[in-house]
């Protein structure tokens, strides 16, 4: 249980950092089609009997390369590509994991690939995760203000002289990296719950950086906490001594989140109307 | 492979690809592929759920992909498109994972219904399924020139009264139909590489529209029809084919499409030179 919170702990807080980038550049599809991509990456380590976490990353390399490569420069062809890019990845993922299903003894593969393994992770993958944690921490805060500016507006960073191509490609690194480890806690399917949620509920809420970041972080690690919390005592619940999946937990916790994070907004609209009237008043005498 | 129950499966695919090639057109015109790849999860969701309190499956998949849509369409317009879409995706597949951890049967569900299964329908639903398609298609001809004014000419069409989000919201429910009925053959991950490959090349090919849709069908069949063929000979599955294809035709367009640039710039240069 405190494995579980460790690992999902620190992969929910990295995913909330670098998916404030990703929501900033627009980039949520990307995201989630790397996440897909990591699915062919580690149901076919899997398949080759390697530790899936190993292939996650390996595949969230690999298709970031690739999806920089084939980089269109119009949003819409960039969409295409990333989307035929997923559905390859996707089709490549059914392949290994029915390979999966049938060569070896593991059962419960494309569960455990798709929707999350938290509970079960081997203590031996925690280093690892751990390692690549921090580096992705580094890179991000290594190249932190050229991309700050090159998310905000791509021109003005150009224009400022940052290496935007650089920047760019560091911070799919880091991104593959990132969707590689939460890919462990959730599943891959659901590791762009962690990546867009809380970044994009923190943006909603302020519009300074650091508070944003902060935001992110706290929402992604509370989410993940409360749902590892939630899945350990839905054991008790009901007649069946069968717990509902974590992932189900995390990725609902993030979802009412997203939702309350446009409250405020609404509020302060509210509140600007009900002032209105009071300051004619005052204005009036 | 075109014995008794295969015929379910071929009837069906073909069903599959025309509504594909038809909505995908339209998927790719608009830039709509995110949204056409969070409906089906949609589906996937609601296949599961229906698994569970025993109702029909394709009652399921049609009502969530409704859902999706619906909520999809309605969220976005408060907050930023692509990150609700994503949301909206997770959302639905972390429900399908808790109504599959509800029912006994696990792993194999999840399998056929994101990867497809060949024996996804039986013959009694292929009346059901085809009645979607032709409400699909007859939906998309309803809305053809809506569709092609709003993708094409967004504000000509805003200033003749055709409003953008109520017609966006029209094709999103499209979509989750067209969804509804692909899901059990070809799966709810790769439903959309069918809406998204075949027309994307099309549009390399041709720049009339009507030509385009006709293509657009014309690779989708050949797609779902090798992706049956070959699932039926080596038992991989359905959606490894149709991505892996969707994929080639893909290539195959921008292939084509830059060589008849590259050849457009050699003969400019050429009449230029001499």
């Amino acid at each position: 249980m405190q494995v579980a919170l460790l690992l999902g702990g620190l992969v929910a807080g990295i995913s909330s950092v670098v998916g404030v980038f990703t929501v900033l550049r627009g980039q949520s599809f990307g995201g989630h089609a790397l996440t897909d991509v990591s699915t062919a990456g580690g149901s076919g380590a899997l398949l080759i009997g390697m530790a899936p976490v190993a292939g996650f990353v390996v595949g969230g390399v690999v298709g970031a390369g690739v999806m920089e490569a084939i980089g269109v420069q119009r949003p819409r062809g960039r969409d295409l590509a990333t989307g035929i890019v997923l559905g390859a990845a996707t089709g490549l993922a059914a392949l290994f994991l029915y390979l999966d299903s049938t060569t070896s003894a593991t059962t419960g593969a494309s569960q455990q690939i798709l929707f999350g393994s938290i509970f079960v992770v081997a203590s031996s993958t925690v280093p690892y995760v751990i390692v690549f944690g921090v580096v992705t921490l580094a890179l991000i805060c290594l190249v932190y203000r050229p991309l700050l500016l090159s998310s905000l507006s791509n021109d003005i960073a150009r224009a400022r002289g940052v290496p935007v191509r650089v920047v760019g490609a560091l911070y799919m690194l880091a991104l593959a990296l990132s969707v590689g480890l939460s890919s462990l806690v959730t599943g891959t399917i659901l590791s762009t719950a962690l990546l867009i949620g809380p970044p994009a509920a923190a943006l909603r809420v302020t519009r300074r950086m650091n508070r944003a970041i902060a935001v992110a972080v706290l929402v992604g690690v509370g989410a993940t906490w409360l749902g590892v919390l939630l899945a350990y005592d839905s054991y008790y619940w009901g007649a069946s001594q069968n717990g509902w999946p974590v992932s189900f937990f995390i990725v609902a916790v993030v979802f009412v989140a997203y939702l309350a994070s446009g409250l405020p907004a609404r509020w302060a609209g509210r509140k600007a109307e009900r002032a209105t009237p009071a300051q004619a008043e005052n204005a009036a005498r | 492979m075109f014995s008794g129950f295969m015929m379910n499966a071929w009837t069906t695919a073909s069903i599959v690809a025309v509504v594909g090639g038809v909505v995908g057109f339209f998927v790719v015109l608009r830039g709509s592929a995110f949204s056409a790849h969070a409906i089906p999860n949609g589906a996937f969701a609601g296949a599961a759920g229906a698994n569970l309190i025993g109702v029909n499956p394709l009652v399921g998949l049609a009502v969530f992909s409704l859902l999706a849509a619906l909520g999809i369409g309605s969220l976005g317009r408060r907050g930023r498109h692509d990150v609700v879409t994503a949301l909206a995706l997770v959302m639905m597949l972390a429900l399908g994972a808790l109504f599959l951890s509800r029912s006994s049967e696990y792993e194999p569900e999840i399998f056929s219904l994101l990867f497809g299964e060949i024996l996804g329908v039986s013959s009694t639903e292929i009346l059901p399924v085809a009645a979607l398609g032709v409400g699909c298609i007859g939906a998309v001809l309803l809305l053809y020139r809506r569709l092609m004014f709003s993708s094409v000419l967004p504000e000509v069409a805003e200033a003749r009264g055709i409003r953008a989000h109520v017609t966006e919201m029209c094709f999103l429910v499209v979509i989750a139909m067209a969804t509804a009925m692909t899901v059990p053959v070809v799966g709810a991950l790769l439903i959309f590489s069918l809406m998204i490959g075949p027309p994307a090349a099309a549009r390399s090919f041709t720049d009339r529209s009507h030509v385009a849709i006709l293509l657009s069908v014309a690779l989708a069949l050949v797609t779902v029809w090798v992706a049956i063929a070959g699932s039926y000979l080596t038992n991989w599955p359905v959606g490894f084919f149709v991505g892996s294809l969707s994929a080639c035709c893909y290539g195959v367009g921008r292939g084509w499409a830059v060589w008849r640039s590259a050849r457009a710039v050699r003969r400019s240069v050429a009449s230029a030179l001499g």
